[in-house]
């Protein structure tokens, strides 16, 4: 029994220098990332708690099962004892620690400051800023209702790196084209919703994960303590997109923030002005192929000839079959034609990208992308895969179609 | 009680003494021992089925890359690990030694209701068929494979998928179905059939264990039944029960499959806390301790798992107090699992134990369960759960609890009770290199989950970031040498079936062993106990 005794108390010694080391290590690949608001943090300080208990509740059961193991096998105890029950007031007493151990560590140990975060998390009151976050299949949306800002948020990691054609960077898939930009220090209350099916809102750094589920708003709160970049991801399965729709967030100063702010309305004027621009078939061309490539292409694929039986090709003259309602979506739409895709007139065409088609997958891309940006993705569509229409289409020509049918 | 049923008499005549030949015995199969036969080969077939999509997951995982799967198929494949592990391999296999067992055990001649069993059995094959069948259309270039939900089927992402999501519905309905048939059996079969003298409180643990298995079963399959159909109707009918866009609730859904699927996590485990003390005191050389401690335990866990569901949708967005409910309610299962191994320890302390495969398996069982108890201690913290649920964390304690629970404690009950089923041995060389190679493979499978999923990983992505590659390239080695162990177990097994390589068993079979199935000759021949046993 003494040796048992010396083993862990060498184990509680260990245990505890873990802990002590956890600090230095705590941006490795396979540990906590640095938390940098009050609620990760508090959620570290109980894993930190806990991993020492269980460590120590598993050596000590461990440890016994070893010792008997070793002692109590037939070559060393030959005769078995028959007790079936402890005997006495002081086994009884000796026999129950175990249990009234398990309810402190439960309720008070591990209880307390589980309550502490749970009530701490709950509390979305005195936000000094509230940033609205839709769930789409798959990707972000942010809107900031106080500056009368918003935009979507892409995964910017290029399809040829996911298809291992080309090598791929530090931040693969855990990059957009637009970050969610939060000023640090103020309380930011975030208003979740999705528009189909439940995803869930995870940055590791933050400690909050909050399912977004179609049909409530939810909430929850950050307060980011050091400026930075942080990454996460969509943390529900929420179909064929899940992986690829991550969350990254920059956390600037206030004062930067709102310089920010000036710089994202500039921007978005500025996106605003070019449905009235006109471009060159080149400029269309080259801009539809970079929006293809970063939102299409997740699933109609890089080379345009989509997945059978859920996502259409867009080179014309090539079979595909799926469920019926999608067939006859792709047919009244005068894209489908005896088995096959095939290239159906240009305003049906503006109208799917602008407004989806719905009871498919296919999302309405109104909100989420300028009129020249789909101006450009239609006629790169329409003008490669193999595709000849010979179609320039001019963002004035989506904004027209944009507002009703 | 104890009278001999007449019609078990009006069937033991000469010419029924063997059973009969051919396909017919199996299709027609009314003998307890024959159906829990049926149920142990689906079972296992099923659990190298189910193996399978598990090896590609991981094949996947191996790089950050999408190269063997697409993030479709990957996210069908995944749904059906689940579905057949859970539904079609470990229920079948615990129900197989249920209906093989308990009539021995009790002395009963077979089940209560041999036809319903029939029935009970029939329909998992129907329902495994079911389940894949979407694979092979696709083949044929008809609907988009089978459902891609993961096993969860959380709406409305089940309302959005193709075809393949109604033969699993269908599915998990005929499964259902079959397990409440098979519970009812079961439960008539341990209120009415025992020997005289059998009384509730001589009952062996392992039967214990399933009384309050089969209650369980009865209490909450009904609600995922209920719920199938519901989705069933949303998809087909114009109804909206789980789709927001028609005034549905999504989280009405979270709430019906986890009513049912957190007592389904007993359901698969308590079987097998039942068979490990039996195997435990074989081994020690001593009589169980604390059985009613056991029993009164199996009670409490039944009775707690109903009202805890929902510590499995603390990142749902429960109001603050229902969070705390479950949270509490949830850490209170803790005693009476505790208490199983106070027991088991109990059990082995002091005694004079040796160690064959099913002793290997049952403490290895012991520590691997102990490690998934442990890390459900720390999911049961709602606020802390914000950072483990989802992530690969999730995914090694439930692998540690039910790969560490009921699949050890399958293979620690298929070798105890193997050579009393078939009449040989089997290899015991075999049997612990596949313990051995067992143990050390699911660690190096599932250990690096819980880090990947500290760090960040979720769970169900096709494809991941760069600072999780050197864990998922450790744990897919890991998976495959896990999976190749398994054969080992296979060749074992097809040995002591279909040779006479091993050496005959005695009718105790264990030096140690006790229960009325030990008093017959082994292999049981076809009727056992026509004549009810006496207990003292």
């Amino acid at each position: 029994m003494s040796g048992e005794k010396i083993l862990q108390l060498g184990l509680l010694g260990l245990a505890g220098a873990v802990s002590r080391v956890r600090p230095a290590a705590a941006r490795a690949f396979y540990n906590f990332q640095t938390p940098v608001t009050p609620i990760a943090r508090d959620v570290l300080f109980i894993h930190d708690l806990f991993l020492v208990i269980i460590v120590i509740l598993f050596l000590i059961g461990t440890g016994a099962l070893l010792y008997s193991v070793f002692a109590h096998s037939r070559r060393r105890h030959t005769q078995a004892a028959t007790f079936t029950q402890p005997h006495g007031r002081k086994q009884w007493l000796w026999a129950s620690t175990p249990f009234v151990a398990l309810l402190i560590i439960d309720y008070l140990i591990l209880g307390i400051p589980a309550l502490h975060s749970i009530w701490a998390l709950a509390d979305t009151a005195d936000a000094q800023m509230t940033v609205q976050v839709t769930a789409h299949q798959w990707h972000w949306q942010y809107q900031y209702p106080a500056y009368g800002i918003g935009f979507s948020s892409d995964l910017s990691t290029p399809q040829q790196q996911i298809e291992n054609q080309a090598p791929k960077n530090r931040h693969f898939l855990l990059q957009v084209d637009h970050p969610l930009v939060l000023p640090t220090h103020e309380k930011i209350r975030l208003m979740l919703a999705s528009s189909d099916v439940i995803h869930a809102f995870w940055v590791p750094a933050f400690g909050i994960k909050q399912d977004v589920v179609p049909g409530y708003l939810r909430k929850t709160w950050v307060q980011i303590d050091k400026p930075g970049v942080y990454r996460g991801q969509c943390a529900e399965l929420c179909g064929v997109g899940h992986a690829f729709m991550p969350i990254v967030v920059r956390a600037v100063s206030p004062a930067q923030f709102q310089q920010w702010v000036t710089r994202e309305r500039a921007r978005e004027a500025a996106v605003a002005a070019t449905a009235s621009a006109t471009y060159s078939e080149t400029e269309l061309l080259a801009r539809g192929r970079h929006v293809f490539q970063t939102i299409c292409a997740a699933c109609h694929q890089l080379n345009g000839l989509g997945v059978p039986g859920a996502f259409p090709p867009i080179a014309a003259g090539h079979p595909f079959a799926a469920s019926a309602p999608m067939i006859a979506a792709l047919r009244a739409r005068g894209f489908y034609r005896q088995g096959q895709i095939v290239e159906g007139p240009l305003v049906d065409h503006i109208r799917i990208v602008l407004h989806g088609i719905p009871g498919t997958p296919m999302p309405a891309f109104a909100a989420q992308l300028s009129a020249a940006d789909i101006a450009a993705v239609i006629t790169y569509e329409r003008n490669d895969f193999g595709n000849h229409t010979g179609d320039v289409i001019e963002p004035a020509q989506v904004a027209a179609l944009e507002d009703g049918h | 009680m104890s009278a001999v049923n007449p019609a078990i008499e009006q069937l033991h005549e000469p010419h029924h003494e063997a059973p009969p030949r051919g396909i017919t015995r199996w299709l027609y199969a009314t003998n307890h021992k024959d159906i829990g036969v049926m149920y142990l080969v689906f079972g296992v077939s099923m659990f190298f089925l189910g193996g399978l999509p598990a090896e590609l997951i991981r094949s996947e995982l191996l790089t950050p890359t999408m190269r063997v799967l697409s993030p479709e198929a990957y996210n069908q494949v995944i749904t059906i690990h689940g579905l057949v592990m859970v539904f079609a391999a470990v229920m079948p296999i615990t129900t197989g030694f249920a209906n093989y067992l308990i009539p021995l055990m009790i002395g009963a001649p077979d089940m209560a209701l041999p036809r319903l069993n029939n029935w009970g059995f029939w329909l998992l094959p129907a329902a495994a068929i079911l389940l894949v069948l979407p694979w092979g259309l696709k083949l044929i270039g008809i609907g988009t494979g089978t459902l891609d939900t993961g096993w969860t089927m959380y709406a409305p992402l089940s309302l959005q998928a193709g075809p393949g999501a109604d033969f699993a519905f269908v599915a998990v309905l005929l499964l259902g179905l079959s397990s409440t048939m098979a519970s009812i059996n079961i439960l008539v079969t341990i209120a009415q059939q025992r020997a005289a003298g059998m009384s509730w409180l001589k009952l062996p643990v392992f039967v214990w264990s399933w009384v309050v298995t089969a209650l369980l079963l009865i209490a909450v399959f009904p609600a995922l039944m209920a719920g199938c159909i519901m989705q069933i109707a949303d998809r087909h009918f114009g109804t909206h029960f789980f789709s927001a866009a028609g005034g549905g609730d999504p989280v009405l859904w979270e709430h019906i499959f986890w009513f049912f699927g957190h007592p389904e996590v007993y359901i698969l485990l308590l079987p097998t806390t039942g068979i490990l003390p039996h195997i435990l005191a074989t081994f020690a050389r001593k009589p169980m301790y604390g059985y009613k401690a056991q029993v009164y335990s199996f009670v409490a866990i039944g009775v707690m798992s109903i009202i805890v569901w929902a510590h499995h949708m603390f990142t749902s967005g429960l109001p603050t107090g229902v969070e705390i409910y479950f949270m509490l309610s949830t850490m209170a299962i803790s005693i009476p699992v505790a208490v199983l191994f106070f027991c088991w320890f109990g059990t082995i302390w002091r005694g004079s134990m040796t160690f064959e495969t099913p002793m290997l398996f049952a403490l290895g069982y012991i520590v691997l369960f102990g490690i998934g108890g442990l890390t459900g201690l720390v999911l049961s913290d709602a606020a802390a759960d914000q950072q483990y649920h989802n992530t690969y964390f999730l995914v090694a304690h439930f692998h540690y609890a039910l790969f560490g629970g009921p699949i050890m404690g399958i293979f620690a009950a298929l070798y105890y009770y193997l050579p009393k089923m078939t009449g040989r041995m089997y290899s015991e060389t075999l049997g612990r290199w596949h313990f051995w190679l067992t143990l050390i493979t699911f660690n190096v499978v599932f250990m690096p989950q819980f880090l990947l999923g500290i760090a960040g990983m979720p769970r169900r992505i096709p494809d991941y970031a760069l600072q999780f590659a050197p864990l998922n390239m450790v744990s897919s080695i890991g998976a495959f040498a896990l999976g190749a162990t398994q054969l080992l177990f296979l060749y074992n097994l097809a040995r002591t079936v279909f040779t006479t390589s091993g050496e005959a068993a005695s009718a105790r079979v264990w030096e140690g062993s006790s229960g009325l199935e030990f008093t017959l000759p082994s292999p049981p021949p076809f009727h056992t106990f026509v004549t009810p046993p006496v207990i003292e």
